[in-house]
């Protein structure tokens, strides 16, 4: 039986499996590093997932462009995530009940418009898997990395991209400085709450096209509830990842492989409980977690509240 | 206005309290304007909620049935919030004591229900208390983050409830009949817990208001308590007080754990009388972990208050399966409301931290002169009790 596993075409499947999984991780993940290292937590991002998930499949579903389905979601989340901003920023509300909240009104809101749009589940034609000219032809390498969809790849240009914002450009040691030592960047003329407004957004159209990527990439489909926690394991990946991009993508890459391969265990009908394999990814978090916290450390501002003058 | 009513005590706890109502009026109002997009008439589905909650003795009688485990729920979030401990594992934790419960019931039909009822809740208690200690343990040895590692216990009681349901708990019944449908068999009759006929109410709410009770005696009267709640309010002067906070975060998030699986316990006993799954963790337990967590917020965290909160939640659940029926309103709204009141009250706080500073410092007037004049004598200045958040 494990025999079976070890094929090469198996392998490469999985490994190929595991790069496509990793994408809706990938996109929330980066978008709450931002947030997380500017000192704000938002677990609201599963809600905000569900919510992009559904107006990007709505609207491919009406108007099959695609285009437009990310536009969506990227709208939604986005709107999503300034409304994260200004209860944490502005209000100044315990962040992480506020972000259950959140996470409570996308899985409603999602639900509700599921049901009053569409009514059953229907399928879209997604993102095509798009094969790069030359790359793809390397054998087994080619077939793992470049013949993926649009948004798979975006993903993964994601993190230089994140990278680069955060260690090389201003904006970057703003959100940083904010995330470490409020105090200091707002006697610098640093906008405390303004970085935060920005980077709760930024990381709201992010989760919105990690939705997207869900519902019109990688599964063409739209369900309630579909993503089952996968938004809070990617808050969790920000954690492990060290609070870094390159850590993030690490992390997903991590989640998504242990999860390609349960899908492979169970339809080689490899005698593993189900159960068990759709339980991985949740046990890992929690041992992911246990070994992060113990090497890096957090932005010092994390979940706390700055007000001027205190 | 702030100021003002700062400087009136009874005016000050009169808004406090009233301040979570007034978030879930506005949520609520929210919601009306979220009906009349879905061409619903706001006026006649509340309506129809009320009724459905209030509407008849068995409507009422089904509202104290569904506020049951909200307000157990609700009682182990209080304690934990308390204790400085964020626990959203109330799902997972009630699945567990569920599923204890359900064990022992179905390992000895034979025996007294007076002996095995108890011992079936016990055995709930002691699963919750399990499901909310490893979180606990894990925050205060190795700094996990507890609303994390609770969320994914969550999801891992509903796997194990899934296996245990499809395999080794599995109905004889399903399988002779070749239907496989993940469920239990049904508990003795002896086992049900007493009702009041005709309605469906049933002795774990009675039981329920008097842990309230307990609890609030716990947490105010006690030692442990009082321990518990000076962790929350501030861990390091605890801990320069000479109290084990680790030990204490560890016993809020059990304790809270406990509370929850014993709602899984008398769901089962007292409602469902066996155990199935749709695969999901809200098939079975209706979102009472997620709803315990709003029903406790509303009660502003306090286990009396937390009676009446898990009683408008059960109302408004109860109510949302007539809105549906009679309107065609998905339920879902209902939990997109939830989501909102909880937004709404949680962010309504500032307006108590507002207040409570104010009456900290001198209301009304009294502020300005304070602060200016305290501006050169940085010394003599008292610093405001921390405010006290969540």
């Amino acid at each position: 039986m494990i025999a079976d596993l070890l094929t090469l075409q198996v392998i490469v499947g999985m490994l190929g499996s595991g790069i496509r999984l990793a994408t809706p991780y990938l996109y929330a993940a980066i978008g709450e590093t931002f947030g997380q290292r500017s000192g704000v937590l938002n677990l609201g991002v599963d809600g905000i997932m569900l919510l992009g998930a559904f107006a990007a499949f709505y609207a491919v579903f009406t108007t099959n462009s695609l285009v437009l389905g990310v536009l969506a979601a990227m709208f939604v989340g986005g709107l999503m995530g300034l409304l994260m901003a200004f209860i944490s920023v502005t209000l100044q509300a315990e962040q992480g009940i506020s972000g259950i909240g959140i996470f409570l009104f996308g899985l409603g809101m999602s639900d509700l418009l599921f049901q009053r749009t569409l009514g059953s589940v229907e399928t879209v034609s997604g993102f095509r898997p798009l094969d790069i000219p030359i790359l793809s032809d390397i054998p087994i390498l080619g077939e793992i990395l470049f013949q993926h969809n649009l948004m798979v790849y975006g993903a993964y240009l994601l993190v230089p991209l994140a990278w680069f914002i955060l260690n090389r450009t201003t904006i970057g040691l703003k959100i940083k400085a904010v995330g470490e030592n409020p105090e200091a960047a707002d006697s610098l003329g640093v906008s405390v709450a303004g970085v935060r407004y920005a980077t709760v957004t930024f990381g709201g159209i992010l989760s919105g096209i990690a939705g997207a990527s869900l519902s019109i990439a990688l599964l063409n489909v739209f369900q309630q509830n579909m993503t089952a926690g996968l938004g809070f394991i990617a808050v969790a990946l920000v954690y492990f990842g060290g609070w870094r991009p390159v850590g993030v993508l690490f992390g997903a890459l991590l989640f998504s492989t242990v999860q390609a391969l349960q899908n492979w265990v169970q339809t080689l009908g490899i005698p593993i409980p189900s159960e068990v394999a759709v339980m991985m990814p949740y046990v890992l978090t929690i041992v992911v977690l246990v070994f992060a916290v113990q090497r890096v450390g957090q932005p010092a501002a994390l979940t706390k509240v700055y007000e001027r003058g205190e | 206005m702030l100021k003002n009513i700062a400087r009136y005590p009874f005016l000050s706890r009169l808004f406090d309290t009233l301040l979570p109502v007034l978030a879930t009026l506005a949520a609520l109002a929210v919601g009306a304007v979220m009906l009349l997009l879905l061409g619903a008439n706001p006026i006649a589905a509340y309506t129809a909620l009320l009724n459905g909650a209030f509407g008849s003795q068995n409507a009422l009688a089904d509202t104290i049935v569904k506020a049951t485990p909200l307000l157990l729920v609700g009682l182990g979030i209080c304690i934990a919030f308390r204790g400085g401990v964020i626990n959203i594992g109330g799902e997972g934790q009630l699945i567990a004591g569920a599923i204890s419960a359900t064990y022992i019931g179905l390992s000895f039909p034979e025996q007294p229900a007076t002996v095995v009822v108890p011992l079936a809740m016990l055995a709930g208690f002691f699963a919750g208390a399990i499901w909310g200690g490893i979180p606990g343990l894990l925050k205060a040895y190795y700094g996990v983050n507890e609303i994390l590692s609770t969320i994914m216990m969550n999801q891992i009681a509903v796997q194990i409830m899934n296996y245990l349901l499809r395999g080794p708990l599995i109905d004889p019944e399903q399988l002779s009949r070749a239907s496989r449908i993940p469920e239990t068999a049904r508990l003795s009759r002896a086992f049900d817990l007493p009702r009041l006929v005709p309605t469906r109410l049933h002795l774990g709410a009675f039981i329920a208001v008097v842990l309230a009770f307990l609890v609030y005696v716990f947490l105010w009267r006690t030692t442990i308590g009082y321990r518990i709640r000076a962790v929350g309010l501030n861990p390091d002067a605890s801990k320069y007080a000479g109290v084990h906070v680790k030990r204490y975060i560890v016993l809020s998030l059990l304790l809270s754990g406990a509370f929850a699986g014993l709602a899984g316990g008398i769901q089962v006993y007292g409602v469902h009388h066996f155990m199935f799954t749709d695969g999901s963790a809200a098939g079975f337990t209706g979102s009472a972990g997620f709803n315990g967590i709003v029903a406790a917020l509303f009660g502003k965290l306090h286990p009396i208050g937390t009676i009446p909160a898990s009683f408008i939640f059960g109302a408004l659940l109860v109510g949302a399966n007539s809105l549906q029926r009679a309107m065609q309103v998905p339920s879902a709204l209902i939990t997109a409301l939830n989501g909102l009141v909880v937004v709404f009250v949680v962010s309504s706080e500032l307006w108590s931290r507002r207040l409570a500073r104010l009456r900290q410092t001198g209301a009304g007037a009294e502020v300005d002169a304070a602060l200016l004049a305290d501006e050169f004598d940085d010394d003599s200045r008292a610093e405001p009790v921390s405010e006290v958040n969540l």
